[in-house]
């Protein structure tokens, strides 16, 4: 056991000190929250202008397209197809003769093709150009229209869940997207770390240090403090993000104006509303607490909690399995790719089935994708985004986790024999027969 | 007799093959052996299950009077592979702790031995740097050190002076010879037999799974020797026929004879005085070590054997 513990502390600390090891633990975070600002900030000031020249032959669109950040129209006269550039605009919109209540084709030309988004915002404008102006001939007033349209409200759609007598919100888009994001973060460590274990097992053979340490400790020694050692630097790392992510957002709740801050507070201590007599909350204020709200709504502990288990439980299961693929490669890496597949194949197909389980959490595939260890840490993540009980119930949970435990405990014991023959067997190339054999003929 | 280590009846048998097949032999406490045999005799196979890598199907190992308990007795080995094994990314001194305390030594002992050893073998100016900084000299040099730092009372070398240049390997000669004058027990395998005539007390020869040869250097020889003496002669004369000898081979002023059954070196002597002969030098020729082992060999299907999985 002492010995064990000596190698589980070497395979840690000389991955923990490798500089790759630290680029990738403080660079990933910083990477997802430059994307995600990056993208925003793109969004606000990186669209081009478009200058859109209209020919109107009925003139009574003019009113009603109105100008936005991006877009601004004018109707100037002589302007064609064959000189609106020369005039200075990017595009130019001609509009048909328009007659009653036929579909017509509104004519967009350009000097550079326009994006879809913005293509849509403008057959939006055009369109509700066109219902006002008929608003207005069947006798509607201006000043009614406009009226009806500062008062019209958007309707939200708010989900609760019954649990018993209470009823708690629950948010579907927000259970899919920590569904789909734990599984994906499962699968991607999975691959990290089970090819880092695979060839970890390698260098030791290729090596030939395996000899000199197989005659200190036993095979199954040698390979368990390996998985666990690499499996303490992903749940290190896991844990870095997490701290990181967490102190990353509040700096950056820091750089909030005063005044945001502040009504920000006010909303938090009362649920939502304003406090008497103070003035409406801004736009931003509104929008972070929302989010803040929507994030609060999902199980944390549960999910941080299942998310380990199965992170652990789904790592033990294949690096395994990983370990020893490596110890029956030689010295070409190409043996690997071939014995390799049979993992990867399942880790791909559980990937594919969770993209689907984080839609629909309670088909028959994703009950037994959840139970079968070889996808249940990713499926089942994906359906425990949903809820418990609500949407996986106590016993599901509990039967998968007790089949993984035994999945991993089989698939450790099955390498473990597979290893200890491998890892000092040279120059033989290996096939899965001969795999089958050492794991359960010989004694 | 001392024993340090005994096999009995050992045996190992793979699917396709018997690997070591019926194999027994003691080695003295102190002594220097030489395990020989072709590649894939079964002497790596022989070596394993000595080290506790590999259980023997059959038969005894019996290691300082008791029996060999793998758990245990791998403390007071200290093993060699062939291939030299060490993680080249790894600095020098963590590696050589690291493997010390795997053989058990606490971390202060093992610290300890590893600054005793690397300043004896002036490698103390390694330890910050990398394995894969190092020639293959040096890096065997660290080898031998990691091998031997946790005192073993059995040290198994497995071609230990491949790669080594004259200088080191005489370092290192002069080191196995210290070891076991201080009492550990040293098995040398090999199949330079030159090194195996300079340094070895006993050796036992292994062919195809089987012990084909076993005894002292010097009682080998003697066991195999063809009583063929050499005699040196002034220049320009040459040997008369003799009922005494057979001329085997000559050489400018030495003749190689081969002395005929029911004679002895004086009858041959005695017929040269009478013949008038002037003798300058007389000596016995024994052969080889490598002339027996080519011998024994030669002829099985040794060679065949070796590309088979050992």
């Amino acid at each position: 056991m002492n010995k064990i513990w000596l190698i589980i502390q070497r395979e840690y600390s000389t991955r923990v000190k490798n500089k790759r090891f630290l680029l990738l633990t403080f660079l990933m975070p910083l990477l997802i929250v430059g994307m995600i600002a990056a993208s925003t900030y793109l969004s606000i000031t990186g669209v081009e202008q478009r200058k859109i020249a209209v020919v109107d032959p009925n003139g009574f669109i003019k009113n009603s397209l109105k100008n936005t950040s991006q877009i601004s129209f004018s109707f100037p006269a002589n302007v064609d197809t064959t000189n609106y550039q020369k005039q200075g605009f990017t595009d130019i919109l001609i509009i048909p003769k328009f007659d009653g209540d036929k579909k017509t084709n509104y004519i967009l030309r350009s000097k550079k093709s326009m994006g879809l988004m913005l293509q849509e915002s403008i057959t939006n404008k055009i369109n509700s150009a066109i219902e006002d102006q008929m608003l207005q001939d069947a006798g509607i007033h201006q000043n009614v229209l406009d009226s009806i349209h500062k008062a019209a409200q958007f309707a939200e759609l708010k989900a609760y869940e019954d649990k018993g007598n209470t009823s708690k919100e629950s948010n579907a888009s927000l259970a899919m997207g920590i569904g789909y994001a734990s599984g994906l973060l499962i699968y991607i460590t999975m691959f990290i770390y089970g090819t880092m274990v695979m060839r970890g097992v390698m260098e030791e053979k290729t090596n030939r240090i395996a000899e000199v340490i197989i005659s200190s400790v036993k095979p199954f020694e040698l390979m368990m403090g390996k998985i666990i050692g690499i499996g303490a630097v992903g749940l290190t790392q896991f844990l870095l993000w997490i701290v990181l992510i967490i102190s990353l957002t509040s700096a950056a709740a820091g750089f909030l104006p005063a005044d945001v801050q502040h009504q920000l507070t006010s909303l938090q201590q009362n649920n939502g509303q304003m406090a008497g007599g103070m003035m409406q909350a801004s736009e931003s204020a509104v929008k972070i607490y929302n989010f803040q709200h929507t994030i609060a709504t999902a199980n944390w502990p549960l999910i941080i909690g299942c998310f380990i288990f199965y992170f652990l439980g789904g790592y033990l299961f294949y690096a395994a399995l990983f370990a020893a693929v490596g110890s029956t490669v030689n010295e070409d890496p190409q043996d690997a790719q071939s014995l390799m597949f049979p993992i990867t194949m399942p880790l791909i197909l559980s990937y594919l089935i969770t993209n689907m389980v984080t839609q629909n959490p309670n088909t028959p595939i994703a009950f037994w994708a959840s139970i079968i260890p070889f996808s249940s840490p990713m499926v089942m993540m994906a359906r425990v985004a949903y809820g418990v009980p609500s949407a996986v119930s106590y016993w599901e949970l509990i039967l998968s986790m007790l089949v993984l435990i035994a999945g991993f405990i089989f698939t450790t014991w099955l390498s473990g024999r597979i290893y200890r023959t491998g890892i000092l067997l040279y120059g033989k190339k290996v096939t899965w027969k001969t795999l089958i054999k050492w794991a359960f003929v010989k004694g | 007799m001392d024993a340090l280590l005994s096999l009995q009846n050992l045996r190992k048998y793979y699917a396709t093959q018997k690997a070591v097949d019926d194999i027994s032999f003691t080695i003295e406490r102190g002594s220097i052996f030489g395990l020989l045999g072709p590649n894939g005799a079964g002497k790596t196979t022989l070596l394993r299950m000595i080290t506790g890598i590999f259980y023997p199907d059959g038969g005894d190992i019996i290691l300082d009077g008791r029996p060999f308990d793998a758990l245990n007795d791998i403390q007071k080995i200290g093993y060699m592979p062939e291939e030299r094994g060490l993680y080249k990314k790894m600095k020098i001194g963590e590696q050589a702790l690291y493997l010390a305390q795997l053989k058990g030594l606490s971390k202060a002992e093992a610290t300890e031995k590893i600054k005793y050893w690397f300043k004896k073998f002036e490698m103390e100016s390694w330890w910050n740097k990398k394995v894969e900084d190092l020639s293959k000299g040096m890096s065997q040099k660290l080898q031998f050190v990691i091998t031997v730092l946790h005192e073993p009372k059995l040290i198994i070398l497995d071609e230990p002076f491949s790669g080594l240049d004259p200088v080191n390997a005489n370092l290192i000669k002069d080191e196995i010879y210290a070891l076991a004058k201080k009492g550990a027990t040293i098995i040398f395998s090999t199949h330079r037999m030159e090194q195996v005539e300079e340094i070895c007390d006993h050796i036992v020869l292994v062919n195809l799974g089987k012990k084909i040869l076993d005894g002292s250097v010097a009682g080998i020889k003697q066991q195999y020797k063809q009583n063929i003496f050499s005699i040196e002669t002034e220049a320009g004369v040459a040997l008369p026929t003799n009922t005494a000898y057979v001329i085997v081979k000559t050489e400018s002023n030495k003749t190689f004879v081969k002395i005929n059954e029911g004679f002895n070196a004086n009858d041959l002597l005695k017929q040269l005085i009478t013949q008038n002969i002037q003798v300058v030098g007389f000596n016995e020729v024994l052969p080889s070590l490598n002339d027996i082992f080519i011998n024994l060999v030669e002829g099985t299907h040794a060679n065949a054997r070796a590309f088979q999985n050992s």
